[in-house]
C-alpha cells in the first residue's frame, strides 16, 4: 500500500516533469524574434520560470480536481472528513522549498539582470570586465571603439532620434548589427516609455533627465518600437520602426542622411489631431494639443504622408 | 463557572427608524452593522456593473485594431474611470460590506466598536461615487490618465478649468482614503476589543485574522496615497512644483508615494478573499482547516512583507540597479507565506467529503485563477523577463486573475455562502452553477488572451494596436461580453431568492461558527447574551461544540 503510493506519486511528478520540460521549450515562440543579445538572455529565464510554472500549475490544478471529482460526498452523507488538523513535517516541508525555489529563481534573476547591465555595469561589476554575455566579440565596451551614442528625444506623440557625431536626425531608429550601443533617453513633456518588444528591453524616459540604456542588437531586420508609459491621448499612435542593418550599411545610410536637407516628417497623432478639428464638432474631450511633427533628416518611410 | 459581565439589555430608542425589520432601514443611516454591511455589498455591486459596462466599451474598441469605436478621450477616460470604479467602488466596499457583516456575528459581538462612525464611513461610498461619475458631466470630461494618475499626464489639463476631471478624481480617491481609514480604525478596534468571552486570536476564525491583516495595511499604507494625492491636488489646481518637472519638481516621487500604499493594497483586497476560501473548504469539505495557526499568521507575514516590495511596479522607470534587486527580492518572498496558504486548502481538502454548491464552485474556481495568477506574478517580479512586459498586457492579465479571477469569484462564493444568513433565504443552486460557469469560461476566456499579447509585445492602454494582435484581442472581446452576461443569472437568482426563496434554517450548511448559532437573519444585536467560546474554530469531524451556553444565545421566538 505504502510502496504504491510512493511509485504513483513518482509517476505522476515524472509526468508532470516532462510535461513542464515541454512547455518551458515551448515558451521560446510566445515571443518576437530575439533581435537582440538581451532577448536571449530574457528567453532563457523565462523559459525557466514557465517550467516551474507548469509544474506548480499543473500540480495544483490536478489535485484539485481530483478532490473534487474523486473525493465527493454521498448525496446522503452527512458525515464528517478526518479531523486532521496539520502536519508539522508536511508545513516545514512546503515552507522550505518555495523558499529555496524564490532563492535560486532571485539568484538567475540577478545574474541575468547583471549580464544585460542595460543601465551600465553594477557597481560591483566595475572590474574592468565587459558585460559578458550582452556583448559580442570584438564589440561593446571592451572594444577600443568608444560605443556609439543615440540621443532618444520623446515628446507627445513623436519619438526622434539624433546622431550627434554624423549631424543626423532621424523619425526611425537605425543601429549598427553586433555592436552595443547607448542610446540618451529624454523627455521634453511627460513621461514615455522606450519599448521594443523584440529586443525584450523597455526604459521610461523622464522629463529633466537623461537615462543611458544600453543594449546590442543581434539581427539584422525591422522591429517595432512603442511607447510603453501611457502619455495621453495619442499614446497608442507613438510608434516607430527599429531598423537594424550591418554596420557597413549603417554607415552608408548615416552618410546618406546626412546630405538630405531637414524636412518635416509624417506624424499620426498630428495628423489624426488636425483631421479632428476640420470637424464642425469634433468627438470627444479636449486634448492636449500635439507636438509639430518632427523636422528631420530621414523621415521613417513607411508613414510618409500619402 | 463563568459570569458574563455584559447583562445589558438593549434600552432606549431603536438606532433605525421604524421598526427594526422593516425594508426602510437598508435606505437610512442604520447603525446596524449587518444593514450597513449589506448596504456596502449592494451598493458596490451597482458600481461593479457600472464599472463592467465600462469594461465592456474598452472590450468593443479593442475587438478591431484601429480606434474606430469611440474617441481616443474617450477610451481614455473609460479605462481610467474602469479602474477607478473597480477599486475604490466595487472590491474595496464590497469587501468592507463582507467585513462589516461577519467580523462582529465571527467574533460574538453585538455590534462593531463605532456604529455610528461605521454608517458614516459607508454613506461616504455614495457620495465620492457621485462625485466621480459627475467628472462626465464638466467641459473636459472624467481623468484620463489612467488610475495611477501619474504625472505629467495628470497635470496636464487642456481645458485649463479649475474644476475639471482630474480634480473631481483626485477629490473622490480622497474621500474614498478617508471612508477606508474610518472603516479600518472601526474594524481593527472591533477585533482587538469586542471579543466574546474565551474568543482568543487563536480561536478567531481565519477570516477574521485576515481582515485584521488587510485592514493594519489601510492605515499605516493610506496615508502614503492620501499625502501624495493631497500633493498632486495642489500641483494641479494652485500651481506647487512637487511633481511637476517643467518647474523642477520629480514625477517619480509620486510614483513612490503612489504604489508605497496602491501595492499593499493588493493584499487589502485579496487577503479577505484568503480567509473566505480559509472559511469555505473546511465547511464543504467536512475537515478543519489545515495548520490553521500556520495560515492565520502567514496573513500577519504578508502584512509585514507587503510594506516593503512597492518598487516592483517601477523596474522600468527612472530606478537605479540595486534598488530593482532589492526589490525583486523582497516581492519573491511573499510567494513563500501565500504558497503556505494555498498548500493548506489543498491539505484541506484532500481526504474530505467535497460538495459542489455553488459557493463551494466558486471558491474553487477562484483557487485555481490564483493559482495561475500567483506563477505569473513570480514572473513580473523578476526584474528581466519584467523588463519585457512591464506595461503590456501580460500584466493587465496577471492582475485580472488575481483581482476577477481570485477576488471577485470569492466574493461571489462568499455571497452565496453567507446569502442565507443574510436574508433568511435560501438561493437557487441552479441558476448558481450556470452563474459558475458563464462567469469562470467568460473570465478565462477574458484574461488569458492577455498574456500572449503581454508578451508579444502589446502595451496596456492603447486604443489602437497592429494587426498581429487582433486574433488574442478578439477572443479577449468575446470573453468580456461573456463575462457581462454571466451577471444576469446572478441578479435574477439574488433577487428572485431573497423575495420568495426557500426559508432558510439557522445553519444550512451545518457549518462551525458563531454566525451559524443563531438565526437566519440574527436579531438586531445577534446575541441575547454573549457566547462563550470554548473550541477552536474548525472542529470538522470532532463532534466538540463550539460555546459552552448555546441555549442563552438567543430568546425563543415568539412563534415558531
Amino acid at each position: 500500500m505504502k510502496i504504491r503510493t510512493i511509485v504513483i506519486l513518482a509517476v505522476v511528478a515524472i509526468a508532470l516533469g516532462g510535461i513542464s520540460l515541454w512547455m518551458g521549450q515551448q515558451a521560446y515562440t510566445w515571443f518576437p524574434p530575439q533581435a537582440a543579445a538581451e532577448a536571449v538572455l530574457i528567453d532563457n529565464l523565462f523559459s525557466f520560470l514557465v517550467t516551474i510554472a507548469t509544474f506548480i500549475v499543473l500540480g495544483v490544478t490536478g489535485t484539485v480536481t481530483y478532490v473534487a471529482l474523486f473525493q465527493r460526498a454521498g448525496k446522503y452523507d452527512s458525515s464528517d472528513g478526518p479531523p486532521i488538523e496539520g502536519s508539522i513535517t508536511l508545513e516545514v516541508v512546503w515552507t522550505t522549498i518555495p523558499f529555496l525555489l524564490v532563492v535560486w529563481i532571485a539568484t538567475y534573476s540577478y545574474q541575468i539582470y547583471d549580464q544585460m547591465s542595460v543601465l551600465g555595469p553594477m557597481e560591483h561589476m566595475h572590474l574592468g570586465m565587459a558585460p559578458a554575455e550582452a556583448a559580442p566579440m570584438g564589440a561593446g565596451t571592451s572594444d577600443a571603439e568608444p560605443m556609439e551614442r543615440i540621443e532618444v528625444l520623446s515628446r507627445q506623440w513623436a519619438w526622434e532620434f539624433r546622431y550627434p557625431e554624423h549631424n543626423v536626425t532621424s523619425t526611425e531608429l537605425h543601429l549598427p548589427n553586433n555592436q552595443r550601443v547607448t542610446l540618451a533617453l529624454t523627455s521634453e513633456d511627460v513621461i514615455h516609455g522606450f519599448y521594443i518588444p523584440a529586443f525584450r528591453l523597455k526604459q521610461d524616459a523622464v522629463p529633466n533627465e537623461v537615462i543611458n540604456f544600453e543594449l546590442t542588437p543581434i539581427r539584422e531586420g525591422t522591429y517595432r518600437l512603442r511607447d510603453s508609459q501611457y502619455s495621453g491621448t495619442y499614446f497608442a499612435a507613438m510608434q516607430t520602426d527599429v531598423v537594424v542593418e550591418s554596420p557597413e550599411a549603417h554607415e552608408q545610410w548615416l552618410a546618406m542622411a546626412a546630405t538630405q536637407p531637414p524636412q518635416e516628417s509624417y506624424n499620426q497623432a498630428f495628423d489624426e489631431y488636425q483631421q479632428k478639428y476640420e470637424q464642425d464638432t469634433p468627438a470627444g474631450w479636449p486634448s492636449v494639443i500635439p507636438a509639430a511633427p518632427p523636422v528631420v533628416n530621414y523621415a521613417s518611410p513607411e508613414s510618409q504622408p500619402i | 463557572m463563568v459570569t458574563s459581565i455584559e447583562e445589558i439589555t438593549p434600552s432606549g430608542e431603536q438606532p433605525s427608524p421604524g421598526t427594526p425589520e422593516s425594508w426602510r432601514r437598508f435606505f437610512s443611516f442604520s447603525t446596524d452593522h449587518k444593514v450597513i454591511g449589506i448596504q456596502y455589498i449592494v451598493t458596490s455591486f451597482v458600481f461593479f456593473l457600472v464599472g463592467g459596462i465600462f469594461a465592456m466599451i474598452i472590450r468593443g474598441e479593442l475587438i478591431t485594431p484601429e480606434a474606430d469605436l469611440i474617441d481616443r478621450t474617450v477610451y481614455n477616460a473609460m479605462f481610467t474611470m474602469h479602474g477607478t470604479v473597480m477599486l475604490f467602488l466595487w472590491t474595496f466596499p464590497v469587501l468592507a460590506g463582507l467585513a462589516n457583516y461577519l467580523v462582529p456575528l465571527m467574533i460574538g459581538a453585538r455590534d462593531m466598536a463605532f456604529p455610528r462612525l461605521n454608517a458614516a464611513a459607508f454613506w461616504m461610498v455614495p457620495i465620492f461615487g457621485i462625485i466621480l461619475m459627475a467628472s462626465f458631466l464638466v467641459p473636459g470630461g472624467p481623468s484620463q490618465s489612467g488610475w495611477w494618475a501619474y504625472p505629467p499626464v495628470s497635470l496636464q489639463n487642456p481645458t485649463g478649468l479649475l474644476l475639471n476631471g482630474q480634480f473631481l478624481w483626485i477629490l473622490a480617491v480622497a474621500l474614498s482614503g478617508i471612508s477606508s481609514i474610518m472603516g479600518a480604525v472601526n474594524i481593527v478596534t472591533t477585533i482587538f476589543r469586542m471579543r466574546a468571552p474565551g474568543m482568543t486570536f487563536f480561536k478567531m476564525p481565519a477570516f477574521v485574522w485576515t481582515v485584521m491583516s488587510a485592514q493594519i495595511i489601510q492605515l499605516f499604507g493610506l496615508p502614503a496615497l492620501t499625502a501624495g494625492a493631497v500633493m498632486l491636488l495642489f500641483d494641479l489646481s494652485v500651481g506647487t512644483s512637487f511633481f511637476d518637472p517643467a518647474q523642477g519638481g520629480d514625477p517619480v516621487l509620486y510614483q513612490h508615494f503612489f504604489w508605497f500604499y496602491s501595492h499593499p493594497a493588493v493584499y487589502v483586497i485579496i487577503l479577505p478573499i484568503f480567509g473566505i476560501f480559509s472559511e469555505l473548504f473546511p465547511v464543504y469539505a467536512r475537515k478543519p482547516l489545515f495548520g490553521y495557526k500556520v495560515v492565520v499568521l502567514s496573513s500577519v507575514v504578508i502584512v509585514i512583507l507587503s510594506g516593503i516590495v512597492w518598487v516592483h511596479h517601477m523596474y522600468a522607470s527612472g530606478t537605479p540597479g540595486w534598488m530593482r534587486m532589492l526589490f525583486m527580492f523582497s516581492t519573491m518572498l511573499i510567494s513563500v507565506p501565500t504558497g503556505i496558504k494555498v498548500f493548506a486548502w489543498v491539505a484541506t481538502m484532500w481526504g474530505g467529503k467535497i460538495r459542489l454548491t455553488s459557493a463551494m464552485l466558486f471558491a474553487l474556481g477562484g483557487l485555481i485563477m490564483f493559482v495561475f495568477a500567483g506563477v505569473t506574478g513570480i514572473m513580473l517580479a523578476s526584474v528581466p523577463v519584467d523588463i519585457h512586459v512591464n506595461n503590456t498586457y501580460f500584466v493587465v492579465g496577471h492582475f485580472h486573475y488575481v483581482i476577477y479571477g481570485a477576488t471577485v469569484m470569492g466574493v461571489y462564493a462568499a455571497i452565496y455562502h453567507w446569502f442565507p444568513k443574510m436574508t433568511g433565504r435560501m438561493y437557487n443552486e441552479g441558476l448558481g452553477k450556470l452563474h459558475f460557469v458563464l462567469t469562470f469560461i467568460g473570465a478565462n476566456l477574458n484574461f488569458f488572451p492577455m498574456h500572449p499579447l503581454g508578451l508579444q509585445g502589446m502595451p496596456r492602454r492603447v486604443a489602437s494596436y497592429d494587426p498581429e494582435f487582433a486574433f488574442w484581442n478578439v477572443l479577449a472581446s468575446i470573453g468580456g461580453f461573456l463575462l457581462g452576461m454571466s451577471t444576469l443569472p446572478f441578479i435574477l437568482n439574488m433577487i428572485g431568492s431573497w423575495i420568495q426563496g426557500e426559508k432558510a434554517p439557522k445553519n444550512p450548511w451545518r457549518a462551525i461558527g458563531l454566525e451559524w448559532l443563531v438565526s437566519s437573519p440574527p436579531s438586531h444585536e445577534n446575541f441575547e447574551s454573549l457566547p462563550v467560546v470554548v473550541a477552536e474554530p474548525y472542529g470538522y469531524g470532532k463532534s466538540e461544540p463550539l460555546v459552552s451556553n448555546l441555549d442563552a444565545l438567543e430568546v425563543a421566538h415568539e412563534s415558531n
